[in-house]
């Protein structure tokens, strides 16, 4: 190590001649001493070997430590690549850099980049180092500071940690940051305090706690490990006896605790017989019995037992062996982490949070449900008033709720603040799609009112024509649609159940345009003339009402409301111009389930399959994709049981 | 750029000198298939390869040909529809008679093609990187194996970043189904238990991430470091991208790595809520070379400013670059003698240091770690040296006794076990 | 059938009521020569594999679009579902050839081995083999019988026709008519992609079957020749549909399953039972779209769960209404013109179109196009292509036998209502 100093000494004799305009580093500065104690193992930058620099950087009492340590973990800190000799730099452009000193800081000028290289901390090595600059955190005059090094500590909790949190408790006039360390302190407490009576009162003092870290602490320290032996062992650390074939304990991992414990002798897998057998061939046969027989199992088996039989191979135990062995001893857990009876305390502490924490699951699952399910509604509803209303089928229905996001993908390529985007995206996504929808019922809807199979046709290359064209033009690739900064992050309860704003924003746009049906439908004049036309049209007509103007209308209300789905799905998910399909079945199937002509049956539906959904999906939490299947198959068979829907129209309404 | 220099100077120098030799065995123009989907869902990633390919191709051209001849793309559409993949393939085989095609992005094409080619004994360099568990005659595979992409990346989180549990979240098809299993086995080996695995699998364009978001989150209350493993594909990562930043995930505290999110795929997205979230893949645009800035620059003056480069590119980029030299060597064009001649080709990476073809088809490459920036871009904090491709990963125990040679042994399915040759052929 | 001859006149033979499947076979028959002569298997090689296989593929979209006829055309079910039926067709016959193909080479490469295999070995290689690649090694219940062509190939009658009989019970027996049974059926097929898209499933989710061009034990025959056998019993397949099909739609069967897709009510009023009637159409359409999926994919070489998208059956109807509905000869022109239109737009051989100010690449716009051209036949030529034959055939003087069928002179005589 000093011998590289040294030679980095000489080459930064060499370096200063060949570049003589710039102001030499200090290598000779205690700091830089330091780091080229260490030079091999930072410039390796891995979090297996660095712990050692970063010990003697943190506990080297020089001033320079914290600022050195902190524009590391920034990632400014380069070093020669012949010398070895580490600066700060900022990067002036792609192949020039300013260099700074490491010992006072001054700048030393600009350089090419080619002799220098960054040092590149990854995260592991950037917690590391947090987890150093902890102690010169902790009671920094910079609050942001202070935070970091929380979070530090709450990341990797060593006990070490503990006397400084303390020592830096006092004096904390941020009632935030006091309130954070309170906690922390208490965490480290239950896991690192030296007396068993601190930790179980830190413990009993978390009664009830939801909070992960909390839950992380508890889980560690009734960590158990697994073991086997004749006797039921004595001793206050055994957590639990095991029986061989329950849930927690296979009757196949109960025999490896005892092979791997050397209480029994190991069974043997199918390759390893057949390796053995083959291994002993001879002229043809294996123990005397011809190699052409053993095409079965069996055969095998008998093979071996004779080569056993003649010590040739090692004896494996029986099914009988194995169940005897079994019987013969007691499967138990132990306590491994933490002393008995803090463990204990742990695993009641834990038993009482279990039940809080399954309502709380509960309440999220239920959230996420209902969060889906105003998705859904909110996809449906234009499909509410013209399928549901007008009983047109429009298959284009899913494009319009394209044609909505992509209006609101154009906005913000013109207007750059995301609130003001948005808000000049809804309205416009309303004008483009109703525009689109009444252009459409004028052109081709109008002429098919009564060939109701002929409308999905049409709609359908509607559909196809308009899906490529979005691709023609805005390219297959999903496009972004950003939602304003204040509809960033989520609503957060506990740390069990949260809902992200941008999803509350989508609940609440739905029950809005849930109330905009219920008060354009049974409040308004265009309301009265929507039913009597769908009632009635020729009635309507002889009263003064003009059908045309009024399906037209109500077709284009039904499309703008789809226009503006799409810009609320598009900011929660993604534009592409094949969203619209993800969406159609379902929304086919959301109004359907719910029962054509009503706008609660529609509700109810999105209800059903949101709820549905999330519970398959919580059953079976690995694979989202059966989810949708049953989903759809329960669909399936619900119609066929109640082709209606939930809610059923009655009478005459009903066979309109 | 030296050293690439130098390469084409002594191609350049071998053909002036081999031209009159081979005159009669390869015929004007040398055709070269293009079979990347340019329309369909596929479109997006593979039209992007098209270009690379017609890039190449011109600068090829430009320095001379090949063999003494021109050479000519001939590009069809298979319109991400995978039975059109076997039949382009076909095709251009029997009908244009081309003598190499580089094309294929999704494991389902390539199975598709594979009869094809064995068939008709055609060669065709694959990009992407795949899962692995095959070894066709007929195909070099540019992309990187499960263990060139999904092991190293797995290493880091376990030694790097100190990650106990894992959760696999992938789009249900074969290639993350495949490489969650490599990856399961190969946890439990390094000692991970089986139920600090969660393994997730969910649609093709899935939006709804909240349930699987919250169950990841949910997975550090036992106190253990919860790392993410993402072969979610395309656009459906949007969605996932949003719901972590939404939920507040730092890369400190559940980091993220992404075997498919590339430069491509997060422009599609605002990434400031995802800066330090991770990429694994052999080449990252943001690179330092000098061989990588001349390529950046070159396709940002063909394709425009805004376009970005990635890494199934610089796969095409070296096996296009090799072929030529396979071909100069071999002195023709002719399947089976540019196969023998390409045992061994090397050839410069963008990403610094030299890629070689291995006797199993697929190239040794350095293993490059990102962290995503604000700019959507990746800095690279991780570059291992080499590593060499692996047809049959060594931690499945099915196939870790296999082997694949088409140089000494001629086979690419060799149990070593038994000693013999499972297949010449694939089965698809 | 018999009740409505007694009376009336002697009946014709079924050929000469319907000179269009005559016709129909004539052309299928020429057809089938030519490309023979032409092709590359046994004839003069004009033709490349490729494109045998593209026609051969091609008929078999013929034979699933008659099936669509059958249900839409003449009894007014829109299924939006049928290519379900059709990929399960291709799903059952491609299990087999993957079976049978891997069982060959896992049983050479085992034979090799010191030890003679047992029955357990030879199932693990071939469920490796198959499913190494989804990432699993165990062979699924569903493959139970996949090691016995016979029983594979009652498959592909007996699964589409099974899901089809369920599936229109519940449905037909429920009263689910009109868009309410489209949307059905499109959530059928829907639910089918999804199930098959999970690898849990069992046949290799997203990666389907593939290599099914090869045929188990004849991999010395090159593919001009397979082709061609493939080209054959597609062309064979089809002029058998064509000929059931035209002697189901014929006869009082014929008119009792057109007066159900005019007015359902009415039929049932009179007595009818409307819902097997339905159900025996919908399930033996369902079976002809299996035998013409089990022929369509092995030339196609993979089958995957995209193949049985809801988008595949919404073209399916689309070719059948371009085409002509109500009529056998309008779904096949359908099918075959616009999905040969496809493949060449598609294909980006069609030359671009130049208009000065834009250069429309069909690669790109032929969607556009065909879903605006969609829109147009439904609006002002409801008759499809087909219709155009009628402007031929109605300059002929109508073919007038048997009794007047109502009670004004000119009204429709019995033999001219059959044959219609």
């Amino acid at each position: 190590m000093i011998l590289r100093a040294v030679l980095g000494l000489a080459m930064l004799v060499v370096a200063t001649v060949a570049a003589p305009g710039l102001r030499a580093q200090a290598p000779e500065a205690p700091i830089q001493h330091l780091l080229q104690e260490h030079g091999e193992i930072i410039a390796k930058s891995s979090r297996r070997t660095i712990g050692p620099a970063i010990e003697a950087l943190a506990t080297s009492g020089l001033p320079e430590a914290q600022v050195v340590l902190e524009r590391w973990q920034a990632k400014e800190m380069w070093f020669h690549e012949e010398t070895g000799l580490f600066v700060f730099a900022e990067e002036v452009d792609r192949s020039t850099i300013k260099i700074f000193d490491i010992a006072d800081g001054s700048e030393i000028g600009d350089v090419p980049d080619d002799d220098y290289k960054q040092l590149k901390p990854n995260s592991g090595i950037r917690g590391l180092i947090g987890g150093a600059l902890v102690q010169f955190q902790l009671s920094d005059p910079n609050p942001r500071n202070r935070m970091r090094a929380l979070n530090a500590i709450e990341r990797r909790p060593e006990a070490g940690h503990l006397a400084a949190l303390r020592g830096a408790m006092e004096g904390e006039d941020n009632p935030a940051i006091a309130a954070r360390k309170a906690r922390l302190e208490r965490l480290l407490t239950m896991e690192f305090d030296e007396s068993e009576e601190a930790r179980i009162a830190a413990i009993e003092g978390f009664a009830g706690d939801l909070g992960v870290d909390v839950r992380a602490v508890l889980n560690r320290m009734v960590a158990t490990r697994r073991g086997a032996a004749a006797e039921a062992p004595e001793g206050a650390d055994i957590a639990r006896l095991l029986t061989p074939g329950s849930e927690d304990l296979s009757l196949a991992d109960a025999y490896g605790l005892l092979v791997s414990a050397e209480l029994a002798a190991p069974r043997i897998s199918r390759d390893a017989k057949r390796a053995a057998l083959v291994a002993n061939i001879e002229n043809g046969s294996v123990a005397g019995i011809e190699v052409a027989t053993l095409g079965s199992e069996g055969a095998r088996d008998l093979a071996y037992a004779a080569l056993a039989e003649a010590g040739v191979v090692e004896p494996v135990a029986t099914e009988a062996q194995v169940a005897e062995a079994l019987e013969a001893h007691v499967f138990f857990e132990r306590y491994v982490a933490a002393p008995p009876g803090v463990a204990q305390a742990a695993q009641v502490a834990l038993g009482a949070i279990e039940l809080r924490l399954g309502l709380n699951e509960a309440a999220d699952l239920a959230l996420d449900a209902l969060s889906l399910a105003s998705i859904y509604f909110l996809a449906a509803i234009g499909l509410a008033i013209t399928f549901g209303v007008m009983r047109v089928i429009n298959m284009a229905h899913g494009e319009f709720i394209m044609m909505g996001a992509y209006t609101g993908y154009v906005v913000q390529l013109f207007v750059s603040d995301y609130t003001l985007s948005i808000l000049i995206a809804l309205p416009l996504a309303f004008l483009v799609t109703f525009g689109a929808g009444v252009a459409m019922e004028r052109l081709v809807i109008r002429w098919l009112y009564h060939r109701p199979l002929e409308t999905l046709l049409a709609t359908f290359g509607i559909s196809i024509a308009l899906q490529q064209l979005a691709k023609n033009i805005f390219g297959t690739q999903a496009r972004p649609l950003t939602a304003p900064g204040w509809l960033d992050g989520s609503l957060v309860f506990n740390d069990v159940v949260s809902i992200s704003y941008i999803r509350i924003a989508i609940f609440v746009l739905a029950l809005l345009f849930l109330a905009l049906f219920l008060f354009v439908m049974n409040r308004t004049r265009l309301g009265l003339e929507v039913r009597a036309v769908t009632q009635n049209p020729r009635m309507a007509a002889s009263m003064g009402i003009n059908p045309d103007r009024i399906n037209m209308l109500t077709f284009g209300f039904g499309s703008g409301i789809a226009g503006i789905a799409g810009v609320a799905i598009g900011l929660y998910a993604k534009v592409t111009s094949e969203m619209g399909q993800d969406y159609i079945v379902q929304s086919f199937m959301t109004v359907v389930v719910g029962g054509v002509g009503n706008i609660w049956g529609t509700l109810l539906g999105a209800s059903l399959v949101g709820l549905l959904q999330k519970g398959i999906e919580w059953m079976n939490p690995s694979n989202t994709l059966a989810a949708q299947t049953y989903m759809i198959l329960f669909i399936i068979l619900f119609i066929q049981f109640r082709p209606r829907g939930i809610i059923a129209l009655k009478g005459r309404a009903a066979e309109a | 750029m030296s050293k690439t220099l130098v390469t084409t100077v002594a191609a350049g120098a071998l053909l002036a000198t081999a031209i009159p030799a081979m005159a009669q065995d390869a015929s004007c123009p040398i055709k070269v298939g293009v079979l990347h989907s340019l329309s369909g869902t596929m479109a997006i990633s593979e039209t992007t390869l098209k270009d690379t390919m017609e890039m190449l191709i011109a600068q090829q051209n430009e320095a001379g040909g090949l063999l003494g001849c021109e050479l000519e793309a001939v590009v069809v559409d298979p319109a991400s529809d995978w039975p059109l993949f076997a039949e382009k393939a076909r095709e251009l085989l029997t009908v244009q008679e081309v003598d190499v095609i580089f094309g294929s992005w999704t494991s389902v094409s390539r199975k598709s093609v594979l009869p094809v080619l064995e068939e008709l004994n055609g060669l065709m360099f694959y990009p992407v990187q795949y899962e692995g568990e095959e070894s066709s005659k007929n195909v070099f595979y540019t992309g990187a194996a499960p263990n060139q992409q999904a092991i190293p990346a797995t290493d880091y989180f376990l030694d790097e970043l100190g990650v106990e549990k894992f959760a696999l979240l992938g789009t249900d098809y074969v290639y993350p189904r495949t490489t969650n299993n490599i990856l399961e086995s190969y946890l439990q080996d390094k000692g991970i238990a089986a139920e600090d695995i969660f393994v997730n699998y969910t649609p093709f364009g899935h939006s709804d991430w909240s349930k699987i978001v919250a169950d990841v989150v949910a997975l550090g209350a036992d106190g253990k470091k919860v790392g993410v493993i993402s072969t979610i594909n395309g656009d459906a990562n949007v969605g996932f991208y949003k719901e972590l930043a939404a939920a507040g995930i730092s890369a400190d505290d559940i980091p993220v790595v992404a075997f498919s999110v590339g430069e491509e795929e997060l422009s599609g997205l605002d990434t400031s809520n995802l800066v330090g979230h991770l990429a694994a893949w052999n080449y990252f645009q943001s690179a330092d070379t000098a061989e990588n800035e001349a390529w950046v620059a070159a396709w940002k003056e063909r394709m425009g400013e805004e376009r970005v480069t990635n890494d199934p590119m610089e796969a095409h980029y070296i096996g296009f670059n090799m072929w030529v030299n396979a071909a100069t060597a071999a002195g023709s064009t002719d399947v089976d003698a540019v196969r023998t001649a390409m045992y061994g080709q090397e050839f410069p990476n963008l990403t610094g240091g030299t890629a070689v073809m291995l006797p199993n088809h697929h190239l040794a490459k350095p293993v490059l770690i990102g962290e995503i920036q604000e700019d959507g871009q990746f800095d690279i904090i991780s570059q291992t040296d080499e590593v060499p491709g692996d047809a049959w990963t060594d931690f499945l125990p099915e196939s870790a006794v296999l082997v694949s040679d088409w140089q000494e042994l001629e086979c690419g399915m060799f149990n070593t076990q038994t000693e013999t040759c499972v297949q010449i052929k694939s089965n698809y | 059938m018999s009740d409505l001859a007694i009376g009336a006149a002697p009946r014709r033979p079924f050929v000469a009521r319907h000179p269009s499947v005559l016709i129909f076979l004539a052309l299928l028959a020429l057809f089938t020569l030519g490309v023979t002569i032409l092709a590359e298997g046994f004839g003069i090689g004009v033709i490349s594999t490729s494109f045998v296989k593209t026609l051969g593929k091609t008929l078999c979209l013929c034979l699933v679009a008659l099936a669509m006829d059958l249900v839409w055309g003449y009894t007014g079910i829109l299924s939006l579902g049928h290519m379900a039926f059709f990929g399960l067709g291709g799903y059952a016959i491609g299990m087999w050839l993957m079976y049978a193909r891997t069982e060959l080479i896992v049983i050479e490469s085992l034979s090799a081995a010191p030890l003679p295999p047992t029955p357990d070995e030879i199932r693990d290689g071939i469920a490796n083999q198959i499913f190494g690649v989804v990432g699993a090694s165990e062979l699924p219940p569903i493959w139970a019988v996949a090691h016995s062509l016979p029983l594979q190939l009652a498959a592909v009658v007996l699964v589409p026709g099974l899901l089809a009989l369920v599936f229109g019970w519940l449905a037909f027996r429920s009263r689910v008519t009109g868009v309410y049974l489209s949307i059905l059926t499109q959530a059928m097929t829907l639910g089918l992609a999804l199930w098959l898209f999970q690898n849990d499933s069992g046949l290799r989710g997203n990666n389907g079957l593939s290599g099914l061009q090869n045929l188990p034990g004849l991999g010395g025959v090159p593919q001009s020749t397979v082709s061609m056998w493939f080209f054959w019993g597609s062309a064979l397949a089809l002029g058998l549909g064509y000929v059931l099909c035209a002697w189901v739609v014929s006869g009082k069967f014929g008119s009792v399953i057109r007066a159900i897709r005019d007015d359902e009510a009415r039929v049932r009023f009179l007595g009818y039972p409307v819902e097997a009637f339905k159900l025996f159409i919908f399930t033996l359409s369902a079976v002809i779209a299996g035998i013409a999926g089990a022929l369509y994919y092995p030339q196609a070489g993979i089958i995957n769960p995209a193949e049985v998208a809801p988008i595949a059956s919404i073209y399916l109807a689309v070719w059948v209404a371009i085409g002509g509905r109500g009529r056998l000869y309008g779904a096949v022109i359908g099918a075959a013109l616009v999905s040969l239109l496809s493949t060449w737009f598609t294909g980006g051989q069609a030359p671009d179109l130049d208009l000065g100010f834009y250069r429309i690449q069909w690669v790109d716009w032929w969607t556009v196009l065909l879903g605006l051209s969609f829109v147009a036949v439904t609006l002002f030529a409801p008759k499809g292509i087909g219709g155009l034959i009628d402007l031929i055939t109605e300059r002929r003087p109508p073919d007038r036998h048997g009794a007047d069928l109502g009670p004004e002179p000119g009204a429709l005589r019995e033999q001219e209502a059959d044959a219609k």
